[in-house]
């Protein structure tokens, strides 16, 4: 056990040293990039917490990062009495704004079973965007909102998108280690004895409701800061900048990442932004392949392909690329345990 | 001010609007308890395959054909789409947990409204239908022939399914397999195909709603994606496994939904929906199984 636990400690360091040290190997555009797959990583974490630990299924996590987006921008653009926030300040209070949605959401989840909590978060992402259409005034509306561009602060010496980079990169570092240890300790096995049975886990003393809404809560918490920080990246939100299709995306991601394995969840989460941003590079590199020839102009690309590899994914390899990665890696590491 | 100015008229109207917006929640909502009943799976693409055979069929009567030559086509393509659906795509996870399924039905679902896209565009399209939109005068309100025309064929699907369910051998076998699929199983039943089955059946269904509601509003991928939830809420109000159920749900939620809309002016246009949802999480709180449905014990 405590091999496992040096290995882990290890893998963090060696993340965050990557994480220093990426900037320096790529240009400005790029660092950008990794910014936006970074609150994707985010988003993801959350809801690997609910569904791959807790067993609950929520397709509306799209909603959860708008509810975070809005509340960073009515603070930022509105303010509070007049008194305008900095971004930076926004994005824990945009957390916790969507977490108390979350946990809201969450009560009426502890009477729902799989299936219809999955009809009703649904529910959720479908309807959210006509909040900001019918509270105009509010949110908005269609016409959406304008923020102030990024600009690092504390008159730091270093660009708008490698700030970006570090900002959201330096969040999920501090986020993934909390999971971590959020899920490593008496919480982690209630929420998986939960997930595994509910009444095995119940007859053992664990307290369902608390600990089902509580994961729903820090779910939307993750979700909030990631729409917070997409916000404050794009400097604009309307309802557009949340589609309802992003709650799809965000289980695709975390089913072909592998539902409880924080790798795999880094490639779901390149792969919400590769095929959201560059589908047209997606579809040249396609039609290098025989007998394909599609135009790149038409949209729908992106869905064909998330779509195809879902299916292929589920059907092929249901614990997703995490999961494939522990088949090949468990035999070495476990090797390593019993050597001890 | 909660009601906004009332005529008899005018009410009459909504009336027959909710019931034909009911209508094709009834058929989707329908489609998905078929499904749900046989395979117990909720299938989140059960509005795209609608909407993509509506697509067929505009392709069709693109081609010259008309509509009602189009429709017994469109059918049977459904009905064969649908049996190969189960067969490549939920045959392999048809042991998998919940999370499992419905994430594969989410990926049908992402896979066929790209497909639209790429095959037919993102655009909005006319899509000619049936039924004229004049009115006709119904005891003194004017609704349009159109609207007739649309319960009137979802009427008429339900009454032909419902006799198929209950006269032929084939329905019973159907409802054999869905009920007790082992003990089918031992008396001849050949289940695997039955839930096929019962998948094209579901399709076929979509297919009439897509092709009832696409004059209506205006032919898009996304077409059905508010409207699936406006049917998964009926399913769910009548109960999940109860056919009955889905009928009387989508009638009834389409009936209260567009007087809640007309009527009561802090929902309007834009929160028909979030009310919908809210209705159906109150009801699930105080009556977990529906109006319709059985209520199950769990083991665990």
């Amino acid at each position: 056990m405590k091999i496992k636990l040096g290995l882990e400690i290890v893998g963090f360091l060696v993340l965050a040293l990557l994480i220093a040290v990426v900037p320096r190997w790529i240009d400005d555009f790029t660092a950008y990039e990794f910014a936006i797959v970074g609150m994707y990583f985010i988003a993801l974490l959350g809801l690997s917490i609910l569904t791959g630990y807790s067993g609950q299924i929520s397709l509306g996590h799209g909603a959860f990062m708008a509810i975070g987006g809005y509340t960073t921008a009515i603070l930022s653009v509105d303010g509070i009495y007049g008194h305008q926030l900095r971004d930076l300040w926004t994005i824990p209070l945009a957390g916790v704004v969507a977490g108390v949605a979350g946990l809201v959401v969450g009560i009426p989840a502890l009477r729902l079973s799989g299936l219809y909590l999955a009809l009703i978060t649904f529910g959720i992402a479908v309807s959210f965007p006509q909040l900001p259409k019918k509270f105009d005034h509010f949110f908005g509306g269609t016409t959406g909102k304008v923020l102030n561009l990024v600009k690092p602060p504390f008159g730091l010496d270093t660009t708008p998108n490698n700030w970006l980079y570090y900002l959201t990169w330096g969040i999920a570092f501090v986020l993934l280690v909390f999971a971590w240890l959020f899920l490593r300790g008496k919480p982690g096995r209630a929420l998986q004895a939960i997930r595994d049975s509910e009444l095995a886990a119940a007859s053992s003393g664990v307290n369902l409701a608390t600990y089902k809404t509580l994961a729903f809560g820090i779910s939307a918490f993750y979700a909030g800061i990631a729409g917070s920080l997409y916000v404050i990246s794009r400097a604009y939100i309307n309802p557009d900048v949340f589609p309802i299709i992003l709650s799809v995306y965000l289980v695709a991601a975390l089913a072909v990442g592998g539902l409880n394995s924080f790798v795999g969840l880094i490639v779901g989460a390149a792969l919400i932004y590769v095929l959201q941003n560059r589908a047209d590079d997606v579809t040249h590199w396609l039609n290098h392949l025989p007998a394909l020839s599609l135009d790149p102009k038409r949209p729908g690309m992106p869905s064909v392909i998330f779509g195809a590899v879902l299916i292929l994914v589920m059907v092929a390899l249901p614990t997703g690329v995490g999961g494939f990665l522990r088949r090949i890696f468990g035999p070495l590491t476990s090797r390593l345990y019993s050597r001890w | 001010m909660l009601v906004a100015a009332f005529t008899w008229t005018e009410f009459a109207q909504q009336i027959a609007a909710g019931i034909r917006e009911g209508a094709i929640y009834a058929g989707l909502a329908l489609a998905i308890v078929i499904i749900y009943r046989s395979t117990r799976v909720i299938n989140f693409a059960q509005g795209e395959m609608a909407t993509f055979t509506t697509f067929v069929a505009w392709s069709l009567m693109n081609h010259g054909l008309s509509f009602w030559t189009a429709f017994p086509i469109v059918l049977a393509l459904a009905f064969a789409g649908g049996v190969a659906i189960e067969r490549i795509v939920i045959r392999p996870v048809e042991d998998a947990s919940v999370i499992t399924i419905v994430i594969v039905t989410l990926g049908l679902a992402l896979l066929l409204n790209g497909l639209m896209n790429l095959i037919w565009g993102g655009g909005n399209q006319q899509f000619r239908g049936p039924f004229s939109t004049r009115t006709i005068d119904v005891a003194g309100a004017p609704i349009s022939v159109q609207d007739i025309g649309i319960v009137a064929v979802s009427v008429a699907l339900v009454a032909l399914l419902a006799l198929f369910f209950r006269f032929t051998k084939l329905g019973l076998a159907l409802r054999a397999s869905a009920l007790n699929p082992d003990s089918s199983r031992l008396v001849g039943v050949r289940v695997g195909w039955m839930l096929a089955f019962g998948w094209g059946l579901a399709a076929v269904l979509g297919a009439v709603a897509g092709m009832m509601v696409a004059p209506v509003v205006f032919l898009d991928p996304n077409m059905m994606q508010t409207i699936l939830l406006y049917a998964f809420a009926a399913a769910v109000l009548g109960g999940l496994d109860s056919p009955i159920g889905a009928v009387v749900g989508g009638l009834l939620l389409g009936v209260t939904i567009t007087l809640l809309g007309r009527y009561v002016g802090f929902v309007g246009e834009a929160l028909k929906l979030p009310t919908a949802l809210l209705l159906i999480l109150l009801l699930l709180i105080v009556r977990p199984g529906g109006l319709f449905g059985s209520v199950t014990v769990r083991r665990a």
